[in-house]
């Protein structure tokens, strides 16, 4: 009979292969945070990049004359605006030819066309501007933009090239003007939407993801908060009030389009709500946000110990004194921490807005939530259709943005949470 | 309270919004992704030229369009539409029963469907439209029945063909260019089968027989996205891509078009109907906004200028394909004195 062995012999004997799946546990575990790493980063240097072209812009900076004959003060703001750049350009071409008009669309065309709205702007703004010579920077136009950022090949054959080699010489001929340049592109944030990828900017969707987000705060913010406090302090426990619970849970996990078709049906079909408005939008995310926020206050709620409420009670305070004059304020970081959470979500929602309008193009940005309008995740999706090459960066660059912004709303809401946690 | 304060500005906001309801200056305009570009273009040259507030573009589909177009008169609903097809009998009575009774129909010019592989590939792709159908189709006439879609690559459909693999990207069923390339490329080359062309079978047959695109692979329904198509087509010399001929115009560097019955698709073919998969675009216009919705009839008096629709204009820029000048013409004195169309 051999002799039992000692429980340290078990415990040596079992230690090599509980080591072994410590070690898997841990392999796996790194293994699983480096794929989710690796997709991220490949999502970023993909976006950065392609986006990085859109951050920068081709400018064609030229000397233009005012002449008094194309543009007259009685007339403005009409006048020969795009006449007078082009010549201005062609200045700086040896050879260019302005007597037909082929030879004159073709130097125009390497401006961008908004170069004679900026000018327009100017001269009316300052209509003293007439007769005279005067430093002018525009953006040129995409086709050239990508030329210069080396995004057009000089060694295709000419035929499948977007450009051709006379266009290419003339254009090489303002390069060695020393007229060229390449700065900041702050058109993307600052510009409205265009057809033109040079002039296309976030101004409209950004202004219609504030005044959709403001809208969705102003509602949910409130609602989600009273909802809550009700649920958590006052509702009786019974089956009606567990229904309910049951009821929030599931309508945070309902399909952003589901929303979208019920605002088409009821805010635009029934109470005749304008389409596209950035108020509809923020009503329609509304209603997606108001679970996350019930949720996150109740969890708040419930995080503030007993013991608070009924030293308030103790003391004579009323229900409604203890719930805002003590359980709410503790509250607060963690319900504000969810509401931003919700913000962000809503921010980057695409589908319901689809269905609501909101990715229609227009060139001003809304100057109220009632105002048509584009917003962020929209207006990528309505650049990611475009034909022209240039909103091939400007999509990846305007996904950036998003993404900008998403991370700061994070940021912001793990900050609060750090600075004003309390533990008990 | 602020909390109180909240509510108080959620309840205000409401109230405002009953009142902007009613009041519209923006022209506001809905309709097929195909004509998106062009009208985009028109509203901002309009924008730009005159001041006034920038017209309101929402790409929705022709079918879509239509139903928003047809919702009835006043500044609820939309001023115009555009469609990349003509507007159907159906459409038209759901119009009437609105009260939209006045419509100008206004063509625009030719868009072309393109089939496209990317210049990495070396063959001079030319294929007939029944070479497409068979191709592409769901069912096919195989040693002289109709069978389910038997070949995966082009040898098999003709000798003279590569042996590469067929993989075809295209549109959705929800897009207006899918409709148009089974009408025009699809039904046309089923036609064209022995099996079909001797079987006297009606048009009905040919509608619930040749429409389906097959389900088994080699066609890849690749979302409403081109821009897509253009990056897996430049990464896969053996795929070829459907498309409206705008993002093959931009894209010529890296792409070359399929030539059908040996025609190659530009900007004359299209214009002349010799390629056979081009379609005519179209806008209808409202009659009863005009005068009545600010600034819309200089809106449609930039839509058919010689600035936007010659064959130098700048919507020819975008890659529609100009009218001749006589149509032009015509089209401008119809749409300028509000000719309503009839019934289709």
């Amino acid at each position: 009979m051999t002799p039992s062995r000692t429980p340290m012999q078990q415990v040596q004997a079992s230690l090599a292969r509980r080591r072994r799946k410590q070690i898997t546990l841990q392999v796996l575990g790194i293994g699983a945070i480096s794929a989710a790493i690796l997709m991220l980063g490949l999502l970023l240097t993909t976006l950065t990049l392609s986006g990085r072209h859109a951050l920068t812009q081709t400018h064609l900076t030229v000397q233009v004359f005012i002449d008094p004959a194309e543009i007259r003060a009685d007339r403005l703001p009409r006048g020969g605006f795009d006449d007078v750049v082009t010549a201005a350009i062609a200045a700086l071409i040896p050879g260019a030819d302005l007597s037909n008009r082929e030879g004159r669309r073709e130097v125009s065309a390497i401006s961008s066309n908004g170069a004679q709205f900026l000018l327009r702007d100017l001269v009316v703004a300052n209509p003293a501007l007439i007769g005279q010579t005067i430093a002018l920077r525009f953006p040129v136009s995409d086709p050239y933009d990508q030329l210069f950022k080396g995004l057009i090949d000089r060694a295709t054959p000419e035929a499948n090239r977007r450009l051709n080699d006379a266009q290419i010489a003339r254009f090489d001929a303002l390069v060695a003007a020393g007229a060229v340049s390449t700065p900041l592109n702050w058109g993307l944030l600052f510009n409205a939407d265009s057809r033109f990828p040079e002039l296309a900017g976030l101004r409209g969707a950004l202004m219609g993801s504030f005044w959709a987000l403001l809208t969705c705060f102003v509602i949910a913010f409130p609602l989600g908060i009273g909802a809550a406090i009700w649920l958590e302090e006052f509702a009786p426990r019974n089956r009606i009030s567990d229904l309910i619970e049951v009821n929030i849970n599931n309508l945070a996990a309902v399909p952003s389009v589901v929303f979208g078709l019920l605002a088409l049906a009821v805010f635009i079909g029934w109470f005749g709500l304008p389409r596209s408005a950035p108020f509809v939008g923020g009503l329609t995310l509304a209603l997606m946000t108001l679970p996350t926020i019930i949720i996150a206050t109740r969890a708040a709620l419930k995080a503030v110990p007993p013991s608070i409420r009924e030293a308030a009670l103790g003391l004579g305070a009323s229900r409604q004194q203890v719930v805002f004059g003590h359980v709410l304020p503790l509250a607060m970081p963690g319900i504000l921490t969810g509401t931003i959470i919700g913000l962000a979500q809503a921010l980057g929602e695409t589908a319901p807005l689809l269905l609501i309008g909101m990715n229609a193009f227009l060139t001003s940005a809304a100057t109220s939530p009632f105002d048509a309008s584009t917003a962020l995740p929209t207006q990528i999706f309505l650049w990611a259709d475009s034909p022209e090459r240039g909103f091939v960066s400007r999509t990846s660059a305007a996904i950036l943005v998003l993404l900008t912004f998403l991370i700061v709303m994070n940021a912001l809401a793990i900050a609060l949470r750090k600075r004003f946690e309390r533990k008990w | 309270m602020t909390y109180a304060k909240l509510t108080t500005s959620a309840l205000a906001l409401l109230a405002l919004s009953a009142g902007s309801a009613a009041a519209r200056d923006q022209i506001r305009v809905v309709g097929s992704s195909t004509v998106f570009p062009y009208t985009q273009a028109v509203a901002e040259q309009f924008a730009n030229n005159t001041g006034a507030p920038s017209p309101i573009v929402e790409s929705t589909g022709t079918g879509g369009g239509m139903r928003i177009f047809c919702g009835g008169i006043g500044e609820g609903h939309p001023d115009m539409t555009g469609a990349s097809r003509s507007m159907r009998a159906s459409e038209f009575e759901l119009c009437v029963q609105n009260g939209v009774t006045d419509i100008t129909e206004v063509l625009l010019g030719y868009d072309g469907l393109s089939i496209v592989v990317a210049r990495a590939n070396e063959f001079a792709w030319n294929l007939s439209l029944a070479e497409i159908y068979q191709a592409l189709g769901a069912q096919v006439e195989v040693d002289g029945q109709w069978v389910d879609n038997p070949f995966t690559t082009w040898n098999q459909i003709n000798p003279n063909l590569p042996a590469s693999p067929i993989l075809v990207f295209g549109p959705p069923p929800t897009s207006g260019t899918r409709d148009a390339f089974v009408e025009l490329a699809m039904h046309v080359g089923c036609r064209q089968l022995p099996y079909v062309a001797n079987g006297g079978f009606d048009s009905a047959w040919v509608n619930e027989n040749c429409s389906r695109m097959r389900t088994d692979g080699p066609f890849v329904e690749a979302g409403e996205n081109d821009n897509l198509i253009v990056q897996r087509l430049q990464a896969d010399p053996n795929a070829f891509g459907i498309f409206g001929y705008s993002f093959l115009y931009e894209n010529l560097d890296t792409l070359k078009d399929v030539n059908i019955n040996g025609v190659e698709a530009n900007l004359e073919t299209i214009a002349s109907f010799e390629y056979p998969i081009a379609r005519p675009v179209f806008v209808y216009i409202k009659n009863a906004h005009r005068g009545v919705i600010a600034n819309f009839n200089e809106f449609i008096e930039e839509f058919v200028s010689e600035d936007a629709l010659a064959a130098d204009g700048y919507l020819a820029e975008r890659g529609l394909v100009a009218m001749s000048d006589e149509t032009r013409a015509r089209v401008q004195e119809a749409v300028l004195n509000a000719v309503s169309m009839p019934a289709p």
